[in-house]
């Protein structure tokens, strides 16, 4: 067993090639350990003082997000905020301060957890995740990332070093929202991610929607091309409802039924796309939209 | 072999001590260093009874690896205090009657301390969402907002007494 802290990402990578597995805030693998769901790896390499996989940066016009950013440095990060708004509502949601200070994108990320906040605006956004080993880098997009509930195709000596979102369109928004039961150190019942963009005559250019806790992994919704060329009406929200109800598999458990995570996630569908929709048309609708249009517990 | 050795810096005073190589912050604060301010509740990263100043931040330190901090600076409410001299926060946090059981009250002191120390005059919401990660099952919250703005209040007035 041994704990050790790397000084630099190639440290890093040649101590993931022995076995270890990497440790950035401790918040999904501590708690993880602690209550038993996976014991605490007999290696590990703490990898949170590198500073090179904690900066944001726009190059070339995509916005590059190291691994090691915190959920407290995007949720107000200017270049998130421009480029990458759903990101930031779901940053601001996860947690408490003190966890979104230690809790990483690439942890999050990597976690896979399919109700993970960052995963279904990343989705939208068609992120791309930069996978690091001591002999290989690889770019995967997120959408074949994840596959189910932990799960990943990442290899063991593969470290996740960054998230890149490519450069958006013009006129065009994102957005994040959840279903979430009170205001803070709560999981996603269910949520939803969306994007829209708007060519010259206001009408849809591109449109996109990812579901949250609602499958075994984050996941897209397909057959929403119809609504390119048209309006956000209510008939257009309506069937985005109904298509992220009928794609959804969820399951019961202490927090919702299926049925209820069913109906919620096609509500959470049309409120994240009428944010992303007015966003793209504009307007400044303020970080994050749970509580811009009061979603979730009062107080 | 699976020990570690660490040099926790804690309250501006350094603590070299082995550890086994998975103990969390908490523990080492509590029984290696014997500073038992802080506290375990749920152990889950959920109520904030851990809660300590890592390089000034308010972190959960139940879930924060002891090795992790190594050269880092940990704050924990004992160090809140300037001498024998309460902190304005504790102050307050008595006079108007937002310590009952207590067990909440030092992650509270760490995260109203952060919050002041980025926000000096905060909004009753932001501190609302300051404390967000803390959980009382005693006083409602409203004394404790109200003594945390009356702090913020009084170092309006008399700026010094913020000084960590």
């Amino acid at each position: 067993m041994s704990f050790t802290i790397a000084a630099s990402v190639d440290e890093a990578l040649a101590a993931l090639a022995n076995g270890a597995r990497p440790v950035a805030g401790g918040s999904d693998l501590v708690v993880g350990a602690r209550h038993g769901k996976s014991p605490l790896p007999d290696a590990i390499v703490a990898i949170d003082r590198l500073a090179e996989l904690a900066s944001v940066d726009s190059i070339d016009g995509e916005l590059r997000i190291g691994a090691l950013a915190t959920h407290a440095q995007l949720m107000d990060h200017p270049l998130v905020i421009a480029a990458a708004t759903g990101l930031a509502d779901a940053c601001a949601l996860v947690g408490s301060p003190s966890t979104r200070n230690v809790g990483t994108i690439g942890g999050n990320v990597m976690n896979s957890s399919p109700a993970m906040d960052t995963g279904a605006p990343l989705l939208v956004l068609g992120a791309r995740v930069e996978l690091r080993s001591a002999t290989a880098t690889r770019t995967v997009p997120i959408a074949e990332l994840w596959t189910g509930p932990g799960r990943n195709i990442a290899a063991t000596d593969e470290l996740c070093t960054a998230i890149v979102v490519p450069s958006p369109p013009a006129r065009s928004g994102s957005a994040y929202v959840r279903l979430e039961y009170r205001r803070a150190m709560e999981i996603a019942v269910v949520g939803a991610g969306a994007s829209v963009s708007l060519d010259d005559d206001g009408t849809i250019g591109t449109i996109a929607v990812a579901l949250t806790a609602v499958a075994p992994t984050i996941i897209a919704v397909t057959g929403l091309d119809h609504l390119i060329g048209g309006v956000i009406d209510e008939s257009a929200l309506a069937s985005i409802a109904t298509a992220a109800a009928a794609q959804s598999t969820p399951i019961t458990d202490l927090r919702a039924s299926d049925a209820y995570r069913r109906h919620c996630v096609g509500v959470m569908a049309r409120r994240a796309v009428e944010a992303a929709h007015r966003r793209a048309a504009g307007e400044v609708i303020s970080v994050p939209v749970n509580r811009a249009f009061g979603i979730g517990a009062a107080r | 072999m699976s020990d570690v050795n660490v040099t926790l810096h804690v309250n501006g005073v350094d603590y070299p001590v082995t550890i086994g190589y998975g103990r969390n912050l908490v523990s080492v604060l509590r029984t290696e260093i014997g500073l038992t301010g802080t506290k375990e509740g749920c152990d889950d990263c959920e109520c904030g009874a851990c809660m300590v100043l890592l390089d000034g931040q308010p972190i959960n330190s139940c879930s924060y690896l002891a090795g992790q901090a190594q050269g880092r600076s940990i704050t924990t409410v004992e160090g809140v205090m300037d001498g024998a001299e309460l902190h304005p926060l504790q102050q307050n946090l008595l006079d108007a009657g937002g310590v009952q059981c207590g067990f909440c009250t030092p992650g509270m002191i760490i995260s109203a301390t952060a919050l002041l120390a980025r926000i000096p005059d905060p909004s009753e919401e932001e501190i609302r969402i300051g404390l967000s990660g803390n959980l009382c099952r005693c006083t409602g919250y409203t004394k404790i907002i109200e003594a945390v703005a009356r702090t913020a209040a009084e170092a309006a007035a008399t700026p010094s007494t913020l000084a960590p």
